[in-house]
């Protein structure tokens, strides 16, 4: 694997108030890798991944996404908030895949796929149509084109927020719990559009519980716990040998 | 028991006044719904400015969008139709309120073109509050979606939560409708001739009370009653593309008359 880092994070420290929920999280993420997250909640880690593209402000520490400081600039040494224009065309390079889809319920799923392309990047009506028929097809739901949000299922819902992210041809996609809002019955459709994406080497950070999806298409897994990352590892390291107390805790619960 | 209930009053004057309107009464009645129209227009682009600056980051905004509402909402609309046609050009210290107003073939009558400032004014001051609950309802993560998606806030406004929202604000603002045409009757005070107008000064020429109020009362009760309709219409075509589908003709009706729909709320998206 090329070692060319897509992400960077170093030191990062995130309050909420008076509760400090991320206490110094560092982590590298590398080009093609996929990394699953995983961890109690109130472990920092869905906060973590809101901060990779910005819908979180950070405290201290520096996130980087290509090489560039994410939703801050250097002024003085010091780190101050960046522009909106700015954040918002860094976040065309994040894709962010959310645990409640949100998908736009007032637009089709080819709409909510083109809504993008259309008014962020500009890519003309034939071209974004085109590559959104492709991307629907790609998770399965080629036939379901003009169908509007309220009438698909869960599952159908957080593929085509998985396409809707895709469209924007990102360098790094985050998914946050993309499965935790489905129905045991569907998460195997979400999951294998994500072990495809991740075979065929798209640069993936994953907030999830879903073990066997971490067996099957991570990297690297990485164990959360207030607010500090405690342990790290390919999947078959947490599957047999487990080092911290914590780590083996939490697994044998959601195992 | 006849003679009770009728009591003297000329049922063949309020047949007329109800079948057979005369011109002026037409010209009042056509007056009463422009200026409504137009009234409400104006209304709904100052409650959305209105709003829109009540969640500025700016505080200047916020301040100036809290004084509108204070003032206009906290001081009679009749006491704020009087200011406006009388006090305000001595106030500003320049004509905001002309005589008439000419704009190549068409004329406005000074007091006219008051009248829709101030029903407006008013009116916007009620639709911020509409629209800011309409903005609020709709789920926090759209706006992060959209943002998400690379899209800047202006942008994700008018795309993605605008649209989401009227769907929450059309109920409420088709009340405001309702009220509005009621509303312009209390611009016969500053000398416009609508509806009430019309009734009123036949009244005062027949004494006449019961014939001429009765009749007027008929009318604003047929304009209310069509936007009913027209409401409900709207109402279900939002629906219908958000459900992706049309209604039954029972569910119409139905609608038709009971246009505050709930199922706005409670059938919006399946998760």
């Amino acid at each position: 694997m090329t070692a060319e880092v897509v992400m960077r994070a170093a030191d990062v420290h995130k309050k909420f108030g008076r509760l400090e929920v991320l206490k110094g999280v560092s982590m590298d993420v590398s080009t093609g890798e996929t990394v699953c997250i995983i961890g109690p909640s109130g472990s920092g880690k869905t906060t973590f991944i809101r901060c990779i593209n910005h819908l979180e402000k950070i405290d201290s520490g520096r996130i980087e996404v290509n090489g560039h400081l994410i939703g801050y600039r250097q002024s003085n040494g010091k780190l101050v908030e960046d522009s909106e224009r700015n954040i918002a065309r860094q976040r065309t390079q994040i894709g962010m895949v959310f645990q409640r889809f949100n998908l736009f319920p007032h637009k089709t799923a080819l709409e909510n796929v083109i809504e993008a392309p259309l008014k962020v990047l500009g890519h003309d009506k034939a071209h974004a149509v085109d590559k959104a028929k492709v991307l629907l097809s790609r998770v399965g739901l080629g036939d379901k084109l003009d169908t509007y949000p309220g009438k698909l299922s869960g599952g159908q819902q957080q593929r085509v927020a998985i396409a809707r992210a895709l469209a924007m041809e990102p360098a790094l996609m985050l998914f946050d719990e993309p499965t935790s809002a489905l129905d045991p019955e569907v998460t195997g459709e979400v999951l294998s559009v994500m072990e495809e994406l991740a075979h065929q080497g798209m640069t993936m950070i994953v907030v999830t519980h879903e073990m066997g999806f971490a067996k099957e298409a991570a990297d690297r897994v990485v164990m959360m716990d207030g607010g500090v990352i405690i342990e790290e590892g390919t999947p078959e390291h947490f599957f047999v040998a487990p080092t911290h107390e914590r780590t083996k805790q939490f697994l044998s619960k959601i195992l | 028991m006849h003679y009770l209930l009728a009591s003297g009053v000329d049922w063949h004057v309020v047949w007329v006044r109800i079948g057979h309107p005369n011109h002026p009464f037409f010209l009042a009645l056509t007056r009463t719904v422009y200026i409504a129209v137009i009234a409400q227009i104006m209304g709904v682009i100052l409650g959305l400015f209105a709003a829109l600056m009540r969640m500025s980051k700016l505080r200047i905004f916020r301040i100036l969008s809290g004084i509108y509402v204070w003032i206009f909402r906290g001081t009679p609309l009749l006491v704020q139709i009087f200011f406006i046609y009388y006090a305000s050009n001595q106030l500003l210290g320049f004509t905001l309120i002309p005589n008439s107003l000419n704009v190549g073939l068409f004329s406005l009558d000074g007091a006219i073109f008051a009248g829709i400032l101030a029903l407006g004014v008013n009116e916007g001051a009620y639709m911020r509050e509409i629209v800011r609950a309409g903005i609020d309802s709709i789920d926090k993560g759209q706006m992060e979606a959209a943002t998400s998606l690379g899209m800047r806030r202006g942008l994700a406004m008018r795309r993605i939560v605008l649209p989401q929202a009227a769907r929450v604000i059309i109920p409420p603002l088709g009340n405001e409708f309702n009220n509005m045409l009621k509303n312009t009757s209390l611009l016969f005070a500053i000398g416009v001739y609508e509806m009430f107008a019309d009734a009123e000064i036949g009244y005062s020429n027949s004494f006449q009370p019961t014939e001429y109020f009765l009749g007027v009362a008929f009318w604003y009760l047929v304009l209310t009653t069509v936007w009913t309709f027209i409401q409900a219409a709207i109402e279900r075509k939002l629906a219908a593309s958000e459900r992706g589908e049309e209604l039954s003709f029972r569910e119409r009706w139905q609608e038709a008359w009971n246009p505050v729909s709930t199922r706005m709320f409670s059938g919006g998206q399946a998760r």
